[in-house]
């Protein structure tokens, strides 16, 4: 059973969005996401400064399944971006929730986050995938 | 079993001679700052070692000519080797594509004849084969759609609706012909949803990418209701091709209403594909489509009671949208086709589609008696059909992938694994008409067996293969850190 934080909001195409700090919020993929991907190989992210409004495609991940496009979960404009991650993809797969962080956005509203999905109803999200 | 490459079989300054008279002509007329000065880079082995060399690679392929090979919206069945004897005539080889019509009447006849009996079996109204392969094809065919509107001036269509489940190709064609994408979703029947269809149209729509069979492995039920909301809000329909050969000479494209199609003469009509031989992805165009057409293509006139056969130009499609190469096509793999379509008629032509979804849901039954579970068991399965091994991954911890693997094992080619993706831990099987029915029991017994194993002893399976010359590869570090060239003979060479 995949592990959810319970405090972040999830979207019905498995991103994430961690509680915001200072108007900004960190954004990634869930461990289902990761795990039904399989191993990933490479990641596209967006460029810093640029904007973005909710359900846009701002990045891809790449396994060795496929690519497939992450729609931003949230409008906002990009204040940092998991450099780490253009060497290691790996971190997203081992740690999805933490290290394995895409991007942030500056939030164009404080509360944009409040209308996602809970934990528990992501779970039901990903439980039908299953 | 594993095999060096044919550079390190060799041994410098080791020298062989041809075992034939060499006949090619000397290059005395060749001026002297034009000849090289350095020996060419070329490996040193002896002509046997070259024979034996490439003998052994040719036994480690997994082929269709050495195995099944269900993959799934690949088509892979015999290709027969009369076609490949009749393209390979003498006068066909040696036809240089610079060669005037007059001397060209044959191999135009046959491409002529192999339109006609295209735009026939397509209920499409021409037929252009110009373009090199599949993804060409598509291109061409959204070109053209766009082509069509702008020559009305409707230059705000940009927008092209592709479901879910459609090939990976469509949307990728869509933005190269510089429109935007809008993603339709499937419905649990494996349908395009109309409703959100009827939502999703309107004066910006250029036109719809649909597969039918679509890529989970069904007949669209509404595709006359699709056409009609896709037309009345302005918009064109366009036909991949990738799965015709479930429908050929039993129901056609143009008759549900299609404006283009593209065909993958390389799968419906047999011709060697896969690493195999080069594609070719002739489009059909309904009416409004025909002035957009690619050229070349060869149109016939009588000449005195003559049939005279010529290449269609720009000067006579004058809205066309071009040429997609230098001459016309894969001409080589259009005489296979074209032998084909010859050799089968047209009740040939429907015994492939009868067989090829016999053959389908014959094996899809067995898989399903034994257990296996299908992503859509309230259809019937056209060509191809979905198992989803979500069951098995849950209960014994083995993916799809390493089932694909293992069946490399029993001498089976792998289904398409992973697609599509809207289905978890699939597998896409195509048996294809040429089977018999012998092989997929045994394909249906190495299924079974393969659970059997995953029950009793996982690595079996997360570590197969393991009669193969190469066992389990690293695929993300293949994917990473891709090196394809050796490194130390390009730089001797250099």
């Amino acid at each position: 059973m995949s592990e959810r934080p319970e405090d972040y909001r999830y979207t019905k195409t498995h991103e994430w969005v961690a509680p915001a700090e200072n108007g900004t919020v960190k954004i990634g993929i869930t461990d289902h996401a990761q795990s039904s991907l399989g191993d990933l190989v490479f990641v596209e992210l967006p460029e810093v400064g640029a904007s973005f409004n909710a359900g846009d495609q701002i990045a891809v991940v790449e396994s060795v399944k496929a690519a497939s496009d992450i729609y931003s979960p949230v409008a906002g404009e990009v204040a940092r971006v998991n450099d780490a991650l253009e060497d290691a993809p790996e971190q997203v797969n081992e740690d999805p929730f933490g290290e394995g962080w895409l991007f942030e956005l500056k939030l164009e509203s404080a509360d944009a986050a409040d209308s996602l999905l809970g934990a528990d109803e992501y779970k039901q999200v990903a439980d039908a995938d299953d | 079993m594993s095999e060096q490459t044919i550079f390190e079989l060799g041994q410098t300054d080791r020298r062989a001679f041809a075992q034939a008279p060499d006949t090619a002509p000397p290059i005395d007329d060749l001026p002297e700052t034009l000849r090289r000065d350095t020996a060419l880079g070329l490996p040193e082995v002896s002509e046997l070692d070259t024979v034996r060399h490439f003998t052994r690679l040719s036994q480690m392929n997994f082929s269709i000519d050495t195995h099944f090979y269900p993959l799934g919206s690949c088509t892979m069945k015999y290709n027969p080797r009369a076609c490949n004897a009749l393209a390979s005539l003498p006068g066909f080889l040696g036809r240089h594509p610079l060669a005037p019509a007059s001397q060209s009447q044959g191999a135009m006849a046959c491409l002529y004849e192999l339109q006609a009996m295209l735009t026939t079996v397509t209920g499409m109204a021409a037929v252009s084969l110009a373009p090199m392969a599949g993804a060409q094809g598509e291109f061409s065919g959204v070109a053209m759609i766009k082509a069509y509107h702008e020559s009305r001036g409707d230059s705000e269509r940009t927008q092209i609706l592709v479901p879910e489940a459609a090939h990976g190709t469509n949307p990728a064609t869509a933005v190269m012909c510089g429109c935007e994408v809008v993603e339709l979703p499937t419905d649990a029947d494996g349908d395009v949803d109309i409703e959100v269809l009827r939502e999703a149209v309107g004066p910006k729509t250029a036109g719809i990418m649909l597969t039918n069979p679509s890529t989970v492995g069904v007949f669209e039920q509404d595709i006359l209701k699709i056409a009609g909301i896709v037309h009345d809000a302005g918009g064109l329909l366009y036909y991949d091709g990738a799965n015709l050969n479930a429908i050929l000479g039993k129901a056609r494209p143009g008759d549900m209403g299609f404006d283009v199609i593209h065909m993958n003469l390389h799968k419906t009509f047999s011709t060697p594909h896969g690493g195999g031989g080069p594609g070719s992805g002739a489009i059909g165009v309904g009416p409004r489509l025909r002035d957009f057409m690619p050229i070349p293509v060869v149109d016939k006139t009588d000449d005195n009671g003559h049939d005279w056969y010529h290449w269609l130009t720009e000067k006579d499609v004058p809205y066309t949208i071009g040429r997609l190469s230098a001459f016309m096509g894969n001409t080589g793999v259009l005489l296979r086709a074209f032998v084909y379509a010859r050799m089968l008629g047209r009740d040939g032509m429907t015994r492939v589609a009868e067989f090829a979804t016999l053959n389908s849901n014959y094996l899809m039954k067995r898989l399903q008696d034994k257990g296996f579970e299908v992503a859509f068991p309230s259809r019937r399965a056209s060509h191809e059909f979905i198992v989803t091994l979500k069951n098995e991954k849950q209960q014994f911890g083995v993916t799809a992938g390493d089932f694909a693997k293992r069946l490399l094992d029993y001498g089976f080619h792998a289904p398409t694994v992973y697609f599509p993706m809207l289905v978890p831990e699939c597998f896409l099987i195509e048996p294809t008409e040429t089977e018999s029915r012998a092989t997929l029991d045994a394909f249906v017994d190495a299924m079974a067996t393969i659970r059997d194993e995953a029950k009793t002893d996982a690595s079996m399976l997360t570590n197969a293969p393991f009669n193969l010359p190469v066992q389990r590869l690293d695929e993300v570090l293949a994917a990473k850190r891709l090196d394809l060239a050796d490194q130390s003979k390009l730089a001797r060479s250099a």
